[in-house]
């Protein structure tokens, strides 16, 4: 008895603020409420149509590679973004020039604008007939209606998650730092390599992580500009939608199945480095 | 030798230097010492290669530095909040500078490793290595910031506010170590402070700034023995000042005088109303106002005398006094 009760606090911190208990049902109450329910409903669904229909839906070639798509895209898009996401974050906290307030707002937008909106606008933009695919279609460059024209949508999707993720590491950073470094010898890569990317790892991982989540989950703004051929740039998304509209709603599910695992599993592997890193920052 | 010579600093519209000059001799302890707003952050930046003079030269032994980058100036340089690596161990935030050296001068892993580790028994936190910086106290901290800015063999030190973020013992304690090590090393060093008493105590020299421009150089004897300038008498130390004199014109001299420079009389001295009476040490501190002229003086009396008591009038008499022209430039000892 004494035992547990000892066990029972070393997790529980004293707080200033009591109710733990509250505050911990009501956490565990919400959550399942608004995420473990829905999500149980799709694995009680695909559950009941048996094993090996269960795999032959949620395996077949046409679910495999859509699954290849939709996962590599996401991947490569999150990358890209951790890239030029890293770069807007330094520049709007490292510099003060007019207008940054509008920048900063125009990040954001990709968050509110509909994404079927933002999936025509870059349809129009990038077909062989459009602003920029009319130029880039003769140096044999198509980007609409391709796997490349997939991650050109989850970039602009998935911009705000880097860039609003490693914000406010960056600008906790400090210059002093980057001084510390370059009186010791370092040169501006070595600082940008050593002291800069290791502080900020944890924030960009979780940047890529949102942005990559979002983009393997992401439908309305794919569909115009993927050209939706099956096994070339058919998402799994997209590859539900369509079972659905067969009423074939276990199939649906089956497929949706196999993608939640696959989500949670890469989601998890991000999170427990990043827990690792954060411990060894005392943070 | 380390030699800045009439540099000018502006940012925007403020005027951060004003023609410095100054030398650093080679095993000197040099205290930069000033209100906030002095310029001597910037001085000291300056001199490390932070921060670019607008004019002027920065030389370190007769060569001219002055268009040389911070890396290239191998100075060592400690920051007010220590700037650590947060992610790395505290024996890698010491073998930093030895770790980003080109492949040919880079001494081999074990060799840093060694060195990191004689630092920290340097500055006393042997077994230390393993911890991270967020691990550590205050005092810790600043010290692995010492190690790790001592690692690259600087041959110059320079310490922006060192004591200024520790609590008040851990400041003594941390002041008195430094004093040793730099002789022990024979470093050449100059540290930014606003605490007086810091720079009297640690500094070979003492550099008062003020507005932008040195207002005075000197031991920490002379600086309070002897202010060049009002605003060093009145900066450094305590002091009371009082008009000379009847008006002249529009302007007045001023007299300073320090509280301890202070001698009762029993006749021919100002008239002093005793307003308030404390212990400090070994003296009696007398507040109270002149009767003429109701001025406020602070006056320290010898405990071995008897202790005024407040409403009472004493007479008293300065011992040791300066007379400041009203004209600032034109000080008389």
């Amino acid at each position: 008895m004494s035992r547990t009760l000892s066990r029972a606090k070393s997790w529980r911190q004293p707080s200033v603020l009591p109710g733990f208990g509250l505050t911990f049902g009501v956490t565990l109450a919400w959550l399942t409420l608004i995420v473990l329910v829905p999500l149980a409903s799709i694995f009680i669904r695909s559950a009941g149509m048996g094993w090996s229909e269960f795999v032959a839906v949620g395996f077949s070639d046409r679910a495999l590679a859509a699954y290849r798509v939709s996962f590599g895209t996401a991947a490569a898009a999150g990358l890209v973004n951790a890239v030029s996401g890293l770069l807007v974050a330094w520049v709007l906290v490292r510099y003060a020039f007019p207008g940054k307030r509008v920048i900063s707002a125009l990040v954001d937008l990709p968050f509110a604008l509909p994404t079927a909106v933002a999936g025509i606008a870059l349809t129009a933009l990038y077909a062989p007939t459009g602003w920029l695919g009319q130029f880039l279609e003769p140096l044999g460059l198509k980007v609409a209606f391709t796997p490349v024209g997939i991650v050109v949508a989850l970039v602009f999707i998935g911009l705000p998650f880097v860039v609003r993720s490693v914000e406010p590491v960056l600008a906790d950073l400090g210059r002093d730092v980057e001084e510390a470094a370059a009186t010791l010898g370092a040169t501006r890569l070595q600082t940008f390599r050593r002291v800069i990317v290791p502080a900020i790892a944890p924030a960009l991982l979780t940047g890529f992580a949102l942005a990559f989540a979002r983009g393997v989950g992401e439908y309305g703004s794919v569909i115009f500009i993927a050209g939706n051929m099956p096994g070339k740039t058919e998402i799994a998304p997209l590859l539900i939608v369509t079972q659905l509209e067969q009423y074939a709603y276990a199939g649906a599910t089956a497929i949706a199945t196999v993608m939640m695992l696959a989500s949670f599993l890469i989601l998890l592997v991000i999170n427990l480095i990043q827990a690792a890193s954060r411990r060894r920052m005392g943070a | 030798m380390i030699r800045v010579q009439n540099v000018t600093k502006r940012f925007g519209d403020f005027a951060a230097l004003h023609g410095i000059d100054l030398e650093v001799r080679p095993g000197e302890f040099i205290a930069l010492l000033g209100p906030s707003g002095s310029g001597k952050t910037t001085l000291l930046r300056i001199i490390a290669g932070l921060e670019f003079q607008d004019s002027g030269q920065v030389l370190f032994s007769g060569e001219d530095v002055s268009d040389r980058k911070v890396a290239d100036r191998h100075v060592g340089f400690v920051f007010q909040h220590y700037a650590l690596f947060r992610h790395m161990t505290v024996a890698d935030n010491v073998a930093f500078g030895l770790t980003v050296r080109k492949r040919r001068d880079r001494p081999s892993r074990a060799a840093i490793a060694a060195r990191a580790e004689e630092l920290l028994r340097l500055v006393q936190l042997d077994g230390l290595g393993d911890r991270y910086p967020a691990q550590l106290s205050g005092g810790q901290r600043q010290r692995v910031a010492l190690a790790r800015a001592l690692a690259i063999e600087p041959r110059l030190l320079l310490l922006d506010e060192p004591f200024g973020a520790l609590d008040a013992k851990v400041r003594k304690d941390l002041r008195r170590w430094l004093r040793e090590l730099h002789k022990q090393m024979g470093l050449t060093s100059v540290f930014v402070t606003h605490d007086q008493e810091e720079a009297l105590e640690l500094a070979d020299r003492v550099v008062v700034m003020n507005n932008g421009v040195i207002e005075q150089v000197g031991t920490p004897e002379e600086i309070y023995m002897h202010p060049a300038t009002p605003f060093v008498s009145h900066f450094v130390g305590e002091t009371n000042r009082i008009p000379a004199g009847p008006a002249s014109g529009g302007a007045r001299d001023e007299v300073h005088f320090r509280p301890h420079d202070v001698e009762v009389v029993r006749e021919g001295g100002e008239a002093l109303l005793v307003d308030n009476v404390f212990r400090k040490g070994g003296a009696w501190r007398v507040e109270g106002a002149l009767a003429e002229g109701g001025l406020i003086v602070e006056i320290d009396i010898d405990v071995a005398q008897p202790r005024p008591n407040p409403g009472e009038t004493v007479l008293i008499r300065p011992v040791r006094s300066r007379v400041f022209n009203a004209n600032p430039e034109g000080a008389q000892p």
